[in-house]
């Protein structure tokens, strides 16, 4: 194999690295993030970035010079070099994409302990642990002979002891239900106080659904007859959409809402002007519900 | 190997029958056991995918079978699986026989198999008629139905296979010692649709 | 064995054999016929036709969404849409094609005359149009509509004969490719001619064994999966149903177990068809023969267990998403031996940039993409992001469009000559490449885009902010659309009017170009000699280098 000019090649390494490494910063393909934890996914993506970057640029690179150095003049009906192979280098190119996914692999790890995945509370299997939490969930109305599973993504392990906000979030077609069992609130909006940890059990009527603020970088499916659990703390003000990313049916893309992440204020307000309303929102609620 | 060119059309026509060995074009060792083998790899993963979609709602569920159930009835299908499994010996009796070419020996044999199947499926059938609760009752009885009703139908498919045996062997020299392709398919087919069964009555009856 | 005359052309030998040697009628390719190149041009046409039907459906999905609004067909139409173009898309498209490849070159690079099991063959091949007619007929009582994955419940509550019809058909397209594959493993196992050892074979050879053994292991548990599903829909069981005790999560995992193996089953075929193209037309060895060859059986060993990362976000607890994470990156490796191989195969050879090899390098540097978005999406705090969203949607179309799709075109237009007697014209051949490359990459480049911002996928309305970006796809789709075109112009008019192929156009050294072209009934006329390696190309070019350009444009001449 013939390799140019030492320099040259220096040269292109620099530069290929220099590329790599900016661009894996500054792709502008995330949005907004609107949580510690979903900064830590979009540090990991951009690292992932950097290295497809990297990969990107050297494997098109020698196929675009392939092309325009190697290729066979008119009437030349001889064959390239005979080589057949070469040890050290397939070694290189497995142990490398090797390392590089082990630590790939490290790296998700610790993101997603980080957001909480590991969680015993949100992550088990078979959580006879969340019965405590069965007592007020009248709206969950497939409870499977006292069998539930609670998945998803629990509270950061440095946060694991704060009083987190709960809502039950209830996916039916094509609409979030989202009920505050402290207050009693029931609601078509989901808002949270910014800075508080907030704990969402999710849960479906019908079919499957899946939650999912593209903001805070999180997504649970509901799933009928099982109970999920999303921990996170949001830490940036605004309106960010909740959407359904599970196919439900015809009217999945219109399956819509808003995350209203607010200051303590604005929050207590909102709960107010809604407490009152509470008493007649949840008979409709309920006879929504047993609708088949 | 020779040159196409003498190519007998007839021998083209029989391109699969058991002509061994006699340097044609057109002619390969035979295969056709190695497919019935890798057939039945592929036809284990069906069964393996049913069991073990079985054994998860097992493990899943608090109580399993799940409240409500009524008590399977085990003497028919104890002695159904005591017929089946003797029948796979009685069978390989058959084997024996035409090794020895001795083809009213296998036929002898493959008969006495035929009936024990029947006699599976009608058990089957009686259990079915029998049963206490119907399919759509709960998880296990619609696994218990789905399970045996698949495995049914493999004992059927199994049992056409031994009839469509004892039908050819009818024709003198259809089979010989050293040419009983039928014989050991349909031998080893029943062979895997027994080792099915005991697996299935240890999930489902006994478990 | 002298094989100079064996590459000569001689088309009047073929005739010489008068009565003994059956000539192909074109009445075969409508009939039951057991010999497997029959068998593979039927697939390879039956596939293209339903490829025509898929993509039709994918530009009417692109159209609508070229507007936010479902406005050109309803949102129940829709979900039909995009879930018969999935489902045509992958058992009647890529499927069955590969399987075209399969029947068609196996015995041919292996210097058999046959299949093991060919009469298995062709019920296998006949069994396709079935399940495609069926499939399609369901438009007459509302098409399913929840999706490939036809997840439960919805999938038991969206239009009910729709839905058993696409269950049928898949259990009938899962039986031809079990039988299919029974008989690739089977002949590549025992029917080579006695000199070719596993480690000389050619690679195609080595990819459609690994693909072999995953259809015999998954596309069974698909099965078991759809009998349960029928019951659900039919009997009114509830295995998968919630309401009844069931549990959709286990259908789940039945199908993934058998649908992630099923990307490789759709793309290693392909893999196989580069290792063939390519060295032919770099004029070099495959770099690291046993690399190759040996990285298929370890991705599909790996491919077995990886199923679950589809589930990272539906019911899998902590430490299996972990599990599942760490096989689905390590399956990047062997991946990633097979890209940088063939890399280094081209670089430094004497390319030849013909319509085969452009799409051989289109294939690589579009599955390269594919497989960077597929280790992002291994990574599952990532995925949790990007699961069901148009990034998704992109990931795999660069690997089943960049990938197989275009290897597949590299592979029709390698092998076009040997299977019609006549070359494909090279001019429409580059115009099909550009167009299919551009239009490719403009269609699906910017779903990346628009899944990592929000935009979820299987959706007919979506919010007004992604619009542009839906053009330029939309636009994009139109250009492969077009791109269609040269590529059935040319196919119409080679057959009549194109270059004569000869035996052997490209100088490839495989066994199926020591025959003529198309090969004779049963394939060679006397038993092929391995006189060389599959790829050992440039052996003797030293001595060739000395030889005069004279002599060598002579026999050019001669030769065509
Ligand atoms: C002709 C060019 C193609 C275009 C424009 C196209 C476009 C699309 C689009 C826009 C979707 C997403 C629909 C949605 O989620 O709402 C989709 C889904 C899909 N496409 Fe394609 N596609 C093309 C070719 C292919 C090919 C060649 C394959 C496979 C070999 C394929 C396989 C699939 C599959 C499996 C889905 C998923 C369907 C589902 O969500 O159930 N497509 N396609
Ligand atoms: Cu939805
Ligand atoms: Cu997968």
């Amino acid at each position: 194999m013939k390799i140019p000019s030492n320099i040259l090649t220096l040269i292109a390494g620099i530069a290929l690295t220099l590329i790599c490494l900016w661009y894996g910063q500054n792709h502008g393909l995330m949005p907004i993030a609107a949580s510690a934890e979903a900064r830590t996914v979009d540090e990991l993506f951009n690292f992932m970035m950097t290295i497809a970057t990297g990969l990107f640029l050297l494997i098109e690179g020698v196929l675009i010079i392939s092309i325009f150095k190697f290729r066979r003049r008119k009437g030349d009906l001889t064959d390239g070099p005979p080589i057949e192979g070469n040890i050290p280098l397939e070694i290189v190119w497995t142990a490398i994409p090797a390392v590089i996914v082990f630590i790939l692999a490290i790296y998700s790890f610790e993101v997603y302990n980080k957001m909480g995945g590991l969680d015993p509370m949100a992550s088990h299997d078979m959580g006879t642990q969340m019965a405590h939490h069965h007592h007020n969930d009248n709206l969950v109305a497939l409870d499977l002979e006292g069998q539930e599973m609670a998945l998803g993504l629990g509270a950061s392990p440095g946060n694991k002891d704060e009083e987190s906000l709960v809502v039950d979030v209830n996916g039916l077609q094509y609409a979030w239900l989202f009920t505050y069992p402290d207050t009693g609130v029931v609601s078509g909006e989901l808002h949270v106080p910014v800075n508080r940890q907030v704990t969402l059990n999710i849960s479906a009527a019908d079919v499957i659904h899946a939650f999912w603020v593209p903001q805070l970088r999180l997504k649970q499916d509901a799933v009928p007859g099982r109970e999920a659990q999303l921990t996170f703390v949001p830490d940036r003000v605004g309106e960010y959409p909740i959407i359904c990313a599970e196919l439900c049916g015809a009217y999945h893309g219109a399956m819509k809402t808003t995350l209203f992440i607010e200051t303590e204020a604005e929050y207590n307000q909102w709960v107010q002007n809604n407490t009152f309303a509470q008493e007649s929102f949840l008979d409709e609620a309920v006879a929504n519900y047993h609708v088949p | 190997m020779q040159s196409s060119t003498v190519e007998d059309p007839k021998l083209a026509l029989n391109y699969h029958k058991e002509l061994k060995n006699e340097g044609t074009h057109g002619e390969h060792p035979d295969h056709r056991m190695l497919g019935v083998i890798v057939f039945l790899v592929a036809e284990s993963m069906i069964f393996l995918g049913l069991f073990g979609a079985f054994l998860i709602y097992r493990s899943m569920m608090p109580v399993w079978p799940p409240e409500g159930t009524p008590e399977l009835e085990l003497l028919i299908p104890g002695i159904n699986s005591i017929i089946l499994i003797s029948s796979s010996f009685v069978m390989h009796k058959g084997q024996s026989a035409i090794q020895k070419n001795d083809v009213p020996g296998l036929q002898l044999w493959f008969a006495i198999t035929a009936a024990m199947g029947a006699i599976f499926l009608l058990g089957q059938l009686y259990e079915y008629s029998h049963a206490e609760f119907g399919l759509t009752l709960n998880v296990f009885t619609s696994c218990f139905y789905v399970l045996t009703g698949f495995h049914g139908l493999h004992v059927t498919l199994g049992l056409l296979l031994i009839l469509a045996v004892l039908w050819r062997s009818r024709q003198p020299e259809h089979y010989s010692e050293n040419s009983h392709f039928g014989v050991e398919a349909a031998e080893l087919y029943w062979h895997f649709v027994d080792v099915v069964w005991v697996i299935l009555f240890v999930l489902v009856y006994l478990l | 064995m002298s094989t100079a005359t064996e590459t000569k052309e001689n088309p009047v030998s073929q005739n010489g054999h008068g009565s003994s040697h059956k000539q192909r009628k074109w009445q075969d390719y409508f009939t039951f016929s057991t010999d497997h190149k029959v068998i593979g041009i039927q697939y390879l046409v039956t596939s293209f036709f339903f490829y025509f039907i898929g993509g039709f459906l994918a530009e009417i999905v692109r159209t609508e969404l070229a507007t936010p609004d479902p406005d050109l067909v309803q949102p129940e139409m829709y979900n039909q849409m995009f879930t018969m173009h999935g489902t045509i898309m992958l058992f009647l498209w890529i499927i069955p094609a590969g399987a075209a490849f399969a029947n068609y070159l196996i015995p041919l690079m292996i210097g058999a005359e046959d299949m093991a099991f060919p009469r298995l063959n062709a019920v296998a091949f006949w069994m396709i149009p079935v399940g495609g007619v069926l499939l399609i007929s369901s438009f007459f009582v509302g098409a399913p509509q929840a999706g490939w994955t036809s997840y439960p419940p919805l999938s038991l509550m969206s239009g009910k004969w729709g839905e058993e019809i696409w269950i049928m058909s898949l259990l009938i397209l899962g039986t031809s490719s079990i039988l299919g594959a029974l008989n690739f493993g089977i002949t590549i196992l025992t029917m080579r001619i006695p000199e070719m050892d596993l480690n000389s074979m050619p690679l195609f050879c080595w990819s459609m064994l690994a693909t072999s053994a995953l259809v015999l292991i998954g596309t069974p548990v698909l099965a078991a999966a759809l009998i349960l599903l029928s019951f659900d829909l039919i009997a009114g069981t509830s295995f998968f149903n919630p309401v009844g005790g069931g549990d959709p999560i286990i259908y789940q995992h039945m199908f993934w177990f058998y649908s992630h193996p099923a990307v490789y089953i759709m793309v290693m075929p392909f893999f196989g068809v580069i290792s063939e193209v390519i060295p032919v037309h770099a004029r070099k060895p495959i770099f690291g023969y046993r690399a190759i060859a040996y990285s298929s059986l370890a991705i599909a060993f790996l491919g077995l267990i990886v199923w679950a990362h589809h589930m990272f976000t539906s019911g899998t607890p902590g430490w299996l998403r972990m599990f599942f994470m760490a096989t689905t990156m390590l399956i990047a490796v062997p991946t990633g031996i097979k890209i940088f191989s063939w890399c280094a195969t081209i670089w430094g050879g004497k390319i030849e940039l013909n319509s085969a090899m452009l799409f051989g390098i289109g294939f690589i540097s579009s599955f390269l993409i594919g497989g960077l978005s597929g280790v992002m999406v291994a990574a599952v705090p990532f995925d949790i992001h990007v699961h069901d969203t148009y990034f998704i949607v992109a990931h795999f179309h660069y690997v089943l469009f960049g990938g197989s799709v275009f290897a597949l075109f590299a592979g029709l237009y390698h092998w076009f000559g040997k299977m019609t007697g006549r070359m494909l014209n090279e001019t429409w051949g580059r115009i099909h490449f550009a167009l299919t490359f551009i239009g490719f990459n403009m269609t699906f480049l910017p779903m990346h885009q628009l899944g990592l911002l929000g935009m979820n996928r299987r959706i007919a309305l979506y919010d007004p902010q992604f619009q542009s970006l839906n053009q330029v796809c939309t636009i994009g789709s139109y250009i492969l659309a077009v791109s269609t075109l040269p590529l059935v112009i040319n196919v119409l008019w080679s057959l009549i009017k194109g270059k004569k192929a000869g035996r052997n156009p490209w100088r490839a050294l495989t066994l199926e170009w020591q025959t003529t072209s198309p090969p004779a009934i049963e394939n060679f006329e006397s038993e092929p000699v391995l006189w060389a390696g599959p790829y050992e190309y440039g052996i003797d070019s030293e001595n060739e280098d000395e030889e005069d350009v004279e002599d060598m444009l002579t026999e050019v001449s001669a030769q065509s």
